[in-house]
């Protein structure tokens, strides 16, 4: 395991080949590398998918996972980067007791000051919704404890970069100028 | 209607397309009707039927190496596709192109655990270059053709096509064509101009510089160049266990063996050169000792196709990435030639010491009446085939000792399991290397403990007739283990020793000639009547079981910190 403790976001591009996401956590596994969070879903290139991993670990072992991912035959490109170089967000969904929140007049102060918002109030619970980095759901969740949160579940990142230059885009155009006539 | 074939026929006939005529499989269950098509087609495809599918696919293995072409194999799904893991995981590991085809139960019974079904994509994709199941009839022809440009280009290794028995019988009118492009893959990047100028400077600039040759420079047909770009540099060549035979044995630029069993002066000079250019080999543990204390005066020049190998074992300070055979081509140009005369002579002092006080013993015995050495066993068989035969080895003592004392004078003259150090790949590879350069003598070296891992095989060489030369260097013992035994375990021998059956009179049950080879005295004329005799032939030769490999460069240590005995530590003068 390793000491360090940044935490850096791996955007993995990929054909939509089975069996992929089981190939990616296999480098980390393999490595002793502990997934922090995963998020999969197509991406604005038609038929590209990608897949966002958060992970804690050094430089040199980011740049083997990422020369290992990009091995896999139906990654297109793996890149891996820090906080700073991202625009990102997590979601966060609260399920706590109606009737508790109810009691509480502190409820609508705390949703406002935190950003969230209400998506679903039944007369047995409501659902609350708060998007943002970690710490921000985490603080919601801090504060909401003391009214019974019944269900909590936190999805893995999302993040666009912050660079002006589209590499998967060059990359892609590159290869294409590659491909032999048919 | 009438020109739909079926997936199985679009099988074979892509298998046609891509010049394949000879394939290693076992039939099963769910790839009947694979075998069904074949028997329509025994005229342009020949089936090797091993004894055991791990047969077939070290058969492969070694018939694509011998061959540089790539290995097929067609087995049934599951006991047959968990088989075949050994040898996936062997091709992975030593980048050997194969194409490995497994049945499968029917798409609509995947998940059931049907009869014979099991997890093929899950099981094989850590250990394969790319796999992929094929589930419709339609989907044969552009996975095949996908895997064969996969498993030949770049790196080369093993992909698994996973094919389910309704994707078999299906109807389908794809025709085959062959793939050369996948965008998500680049086989052969486009080699820099700046990384190539940047390793020239650093090869010109360089006092102590030595070229370390992996299975790479073979793979890339990068043999010429690269003892071309050596010459003309005035640069020692020394090559890992799979690099050995990229460069004849005796070209004076040629120093030797890399490693734990390797020969002293590349390894003495490893710690002392400024400059090395590894050139498709990567820095395997048993390579570079305690990485800690590798190679403290040099830069590291690190050519290879496949990226991640660079500063994956130890820190390079500059690569070139790409094809070996290009970039060295690129190379040669810009290199100068420069009077190295001084450390290309101090490979020599070392190697001399290593003569005198390792070899002699090792390769050359005198008392008529004792057992033959290793050593000495393999060295004379190679004089034997002229040092012109493809070496094939097993995992142990026969593998280093015969590596090493083995002379080379074409490429591709040896066949090993370097990565993953197989027992019982010897005798499969052999059968496979054989088939795959019938016109070379094959000489299969391994241990009385390799050869019963795959000792079933010996079918496959009564039935098919091939003409391999089996050198059995048996000691009635798991000898390299016995080895570590003795030099780090204060001689418990805890489960090494082996009663042994009649090897000769097994052999003799198959068909195959042989002989007893007990003392030093009847070692010569045994080796002649083997070598003489057309067809395969069993050479049991009885060896003392405190025979050791030495120069040996012990687990944790530095590469240069060597032993010539159990009891002695190399000094270099």
């Amino acid at each position: 395991m390793t000491t360090d403790s940044t935490l850096y976001t791996i955007a993995v591009f990929s054909e939509n080949h089975v069996g992929l996401l089981s190939r990616l956590s296999n480098i980390f596994t393999r490595r002793c590398l502990n997934i922090e969070s995963i998020s999969a879903s197509a991406c604005s290139i038609p038929g590209v998918h990608k897949i966002t991993i958060t992970c804690h670990s050094d430089p040199e072992m980011m740049d083997k996972v990422i020369k290992q991912i990009e091995k896999i035959i139906d990654v297109i490109k793996a890149f891996c980067y820090t906080d700073s170089q991202l625009v990102y967000q997590e979601v966060a969904l609260y399920k706590v007791p109606t009737s508790t929140m109810l009691r509480e007049n502190h409820v609508e102060e705390i949703i406002r000051r935190h950003g969230a918002r209400i998506l679903e109030i039944t007369p047995d619970y409501t659902v609350i919704e708060k998007t943002g980095h970690y710490s921000e759901t985490e603080n919601l969740f801090e504060e909401l404890k003391r009214y019974d949160i019944k269900q909590f579940v936190r999805s893995g990142r999302v993040a666009i970069t912050r660079s002006p230059i589209e590499h998967v885009d060059i990359y892609l155009h590159d290869r294409q100028k590659q491909e032999p006539l048919k | 209607m009438s020109d739909k074939i079926t997936g199985a026929e679009a099988l074979i006939r892509g298998l046609i397309a891509e010049n394949t005529d000879r394939v290693f499989g076992y039939p099963g269950g769910y790839i009947i009707p694979v075998f069904d098509k074949l028997y329509d087609y025994t005229d342009r495809i020949t089936n090797v039927l091993t004894r055991h599918e791990q047969g077939a696919i070290h058969a492969a293995q070694g018939y694509a190496r011998a061959s540089h072409r790539t290995g097929v194999v067609i087995v049934t799904s599951g006991p047959a596709a968990t088989n075949l893991i050994t040898g996936l995981s062997d091709a992975m590991m030593d980048s050997t192109p194969l194409v490995v085809i497994t049945g499968q139960a029917p798409s609509s019974m995947l998940g059931t655990d049907a009869f014979q079904e099991t997890d093929v994509m899950g099981i094989t994709q850590p250990i394969a270059k790319w796999s992929c199941q094929i589930r419709h009839a339609d989907d044969v022809a552009p996975a095949l053709a996908r895997a064969f440009h996969i498993a030949s280009t770049g790196r080369p290794g093993p992909v698994v096509l996973d094919f389910t028995k309704d994707a078999q019988i299906g109807l389908t009118d794809c025709r085959y064509t062959p793939c050369r492009y996948i965008r998500s893959y680049n086989p052969n990047p486009e080699i820099s101009d700046t990384d190539i100028a940047v390793a020239a400077q650093m090869i010109n600039a360089s006092q102590r510089p030595m070229i370390l040759a992996g299975q790479g420079v073979t793979i890339s047909e990068a043999e010429a160049v690269m003892t071309e770009l050596a010459e003309k540099a005035r640069i020692p060549v020394a090559a890992t266990l799979l690099g050995l035979s990229a460069m004849p044995s005796d070209h004076p630029l040629f120093k030797g063996m890399l490693g734990m069993h390797g020969n002293i002066g590349p390894n003495i000079n490893t710690n002392r050169a400024d400059l090395l250019i590894a050139v498709g080999m990567r820095f395997d543990d048993r390579v570079t000792g305690l990485v800690s204390l590798y190679a403290p005066q040099a830069k590291i020049l690190h050519i290879d196709i496949d990226e991640s190998e660079f500063n994956k074992n130890v820190k390079v300070h500059a690569t070139v990435h790409g094809d070996a055979r290009q970039a060295l081509t690129r190379l040669l140009p810009l290199v100068s030639s420069r009077d190295r005369d001084e450390w290309i002579d101090s490979f020599d002092r070392h190697n001399r010491v290593e003569h005198n006080r390792v070899a002699l013993a090792a390769a050359y015995g005198t008392d008529p009446c004792a057992a033959p050495n290793m050593g000495e066993t393999a060295r004379k068989v190679s004089e034997a085939a002229g040092h012109g035969a493809i070496l094939v080895n097993d995992v142990g003592q026969n593998q280093m000792l015969s590596s090493r004392y083995f002379r080379f004078t074409a490429p591709r003259s040896i066949i090993s399991s370097g990565g993953l150090g197989t027992m019982g790949f010897g005798l499969p590879a052999a059968i496979g290397a054989k088939m795959g350069a019938p016109e070379r003598p094959v000489c299969l070296f391994t241990g009385d403990g390799g050869l019963q891992m795959t000792l079933q095989e010996l079918g496959t060489v009564m039935q098919y007739r091939t003409d391999i030369k089996i050198i059995v260097l048996n000691n009635n013992f798991l000898g390299n283990v016995r080895q570590w035994q003795a030099l780090f375990c204060h001689n418990r021998f805890s489960q090494t020793p082996m009663l042994n059956p009649d090897f000769v009179a097994l052999a003799a049950a198959y068909g195959i000639e042989g002989e007893d080879v007990a003392t030093r005295a009847e070692l010569d004329g045994a080796i002649d009547r083997m070598m003489s005799r057309h067809g395969a032939y069993l050479l049991n030769v009885r060896i003392d079981p405190t025979d050791m490999v030495f120069p040996m460069t012990p687990v944790g240590s530095a590469v240069d910190h060597i032993m010539l005995n159990p009891d002695e530590i190399y000094t270099p003068v």
